[in-house]
């Protein structure tokens, strides 16, 4: 069967509990569409033999769990101990980490098979995977009739790809500002990011720590649930984890939203937004009537300022956790010439290592929190930042249980096409998902239909915190609706 | 703010990163736009409002003050780019 890449988590499961599969044809299946793919420059990092051992091994268990056997693809952030874990940064170059990190641990623990690393922007740091230093990744759909090469959207370019294209079954994913549902939305596919809180960072590659949460990219919302639930948990690694138990998320998908209040925020109408994304979002904002929710008006007065909050806080906390890249105790050294003392060792590890957008980041960080800057620029972030957080809890007192917004701007654009543009036009690709990493709450991106080039769009759902089950079930009523079915057309 | 290239030769010196004098000028443009867009924050009635330190309510745990960890520096120095006799060898630091 040639397919069997094609499954859905839920229908692999089931079938290798009916004996129907097994993880080894599944696995076998997943390498040798992965093989015919490096067009897209997905996987960047392959484990074929250690994916084929991690499938024997879990057809021989008989008690593994709802992930048992499924073949994953694993973002290049995660440490997965003796496989490389870049970052997509020449500056770890030839890491091999000696730990495995929180989430591949369980995922792994609950029987999980690993295909190999995707790619990603360099620290998560990008909007179109345009930064890594593997190269593109490239989005399957193509526009219309045009052969332009798109963007899968970023930073987990890699694993949107992959999950679109089916080479594998599901993949993780990390989200500091928008980077599992923008992508997600550009490649027709579901990705949540839960709760701050909800699943362990721990050796995790820190982009922004307080912003920062892993979640699922999977083909449904019934998968992303059911992967929620392996990569969550209290983790004393992290104390920023939460010690809540985990609601079995599958279990909440009943589809019945009725009576629940759907938020629609005025804020997030901007100026010039393109008909075809206003037209998705009132077409959202239909089908979850339709199913029985009320529909409300809601005001998040500070919007507006996500996104410049967002670049004082994100590259202040990148400008600290990226310090420890200094070519003493892992990846990337420079040559130094005769004379040279370890500042310049420093200096030139760091200027050869890190990418421009990585750079540029690091060194906005270090202004924002430099003497004399770091009241006007770091504190005042930091209280927009509690505005923004206090703007969603005044929704929710009000009775909201979820808020309806575009995923995106505006659906895929061709790689390449931001190269000379100002780089706030790029970090304008966050626009409606920053917010809830600003206010720590989960975000859900679902494919809702297509643009008139036949190119995916999504919308997001956004919920109350540690809520992931209610706000699962309200997505899972969405793709009810929208029925969303398509799929790119192979040209790799 | 514009931000002349004294600044950027600075902030580069601060991070650590070696810019090439010539590519100075444009990094200054680069930050003088991208703090243009985040002064767009000055417009935001901030009096009163704590800054926000976590975006959980909740207090960090405690652990007990044991080590849990340890005797392994064969592992701590697999990834070193030059570890010598148990040590990460880095150039002179002391003049």
């Amino acid at each position: 069967m040639s397919d069997l890449s094609k499954m859905k988590i839920s229908e692999a499961r089931d079938a290798l509990k009916k004996g129907d599969v097994t993880s080894v044809e599944l696995t076998q299946a997943c390498l040798s569409e992965i093989e015919k793919a490096d067009a897209l420059g997905a996987f960047v990092h392959k484990t074929p033999d250690l994916a084929l051992d991690m499938a024997k091994a879990a057809d021989a268990n008989k008690n593994g769990g709802d992930l048992n056997g499924i073949p994953l693809g694993i973002k290049d952030l995660f440490c997965t101990k003796g496989v490389p874990s870049q970052a997509a940064s020449g500056i770890l170059e030839g890491f091999k980490p000696e730990y495995e990190s929180t989430v591949t641990s369980q995922l792994f623990a609950d029987g999980a098979v690993m295909l190999g690393k995707l790619n990603m922007d360099e620290f998560a740091m990008g909007s179109s995977n345009e930064t890594s230093v593997y190269g593109n990744a490239v989005n399957p759909w193509k526009r219309g009739n045009s052969d332009a090469a798109l963007t899968p959207g970023g930073s987990s370019g890699g694993s949107a790809s992959a999950v679109a294209a089916d080479l594998c079954l599901g993949a993780t994913g990390t989200d500091t500002g928008g980077s599992i549902r923008q992508p997600a939305a550009f490649v027709g596919i579901t990705g949540i990011k839960p709760t701050y809180g909800r699943v362990s960072r721990w050796g995790i590659v820190a982009f922004a720590s307080s912003l920062d949460q892993a979640g699922p990219m999977t083909k449904d919302v019934r998968d992303a649930a059911i992967m929620l639930k392996a990569m969550s948990g209290h983790d004393p690694k992290d104390s920023t984890s939460a010690d809540l138990a985990v609601p079995d998320f599958e279990a909440a998908l009943t589809g019945d939203i009725r009576g629940k209040v759907i938020g629609i925020p005025k804020e997030y109408r901007m100026d010039g937004m393109p008909e075809e994304i206003a037209k998705l979002w009132e077409d959202g904002t239909a089908m979850l009537k339709d199913a029985g929710a009320e529909i409300r008006d809601i005001t998040l007065p500070h919007t507006k300022y996500a996104l410049p909050a967002y670049y004082v806080i994100a590259p202040a906390e990148a400008s600290s956790n990226l310090a420890r890249y200094d070519g003493v105790r892992f990846g990337h050294r420079a040559k130094i010439d005769a004379g040279d003392g370890i500042t310049e060792m420093y200096e030139k590890t760091r200027a050869e290592g890190f990418g421009n957008e990585v750079k540029r980041r690091v060194m906005i960080g270090t202004y924002v929190l430099s003497a004399g800057f770091y009241d006007a620029y770091y504190n005042r972030a930091r209280k927009v930042r509690a505005l923004i957080k206090r703007d969603f809890e005044n929704v929710f007192d009000d009775g909201v249980d979820a808020i309806l917004t575009p995923a995106t701007p505006s659906s895929a654009f061709e790689l390449g096409s931001m190269a000379d543009a100002d780089p706030i036009k790029m970090y304008l690709n966050d626009v409606f998902t920053v917010t809830t990493n600003l206010a720590g709450l989960p975000g859900i991106a679902v494919p809702a239909g297509v643009d008139k080039d036949g190119l995916p769009l999504g919308l997001q759902l956004i919920g109350r915190p540690w809520e992931e089950a209610d706000l699962l079930n309200t997505a899972y009523a969405l793709e009810q609706s929208a029925q969303f079915v398509a799929k790119p057309n192979r040209w790799w | 703010m514009s931000i002349d290239t004294d600044t950027a030769r600075r902030v580069a010196k601060l991070a650590r990163i070696q810019v090439p004098e010539a590519d100075l000028p444009e990094l200054a443009n680069e930050f003088s736009a991208i703090l243009g867009f985040i002064e767009q924050l000055n417009e935001v009635d901030i009096e009163g409002i704590e800054p926000m330190t976590s975006v959980t309510p909740q207090r960090l745990k405690r652990r007990t003050d044991v080590v849990t960890d340890g005797n392994q520096p064969q592992a701590v120095l697999k990834n070193a780019p030059d570890a010598r006799e148990g040590f990460f060898a880095v150039p002179k630091v002391v003049e």
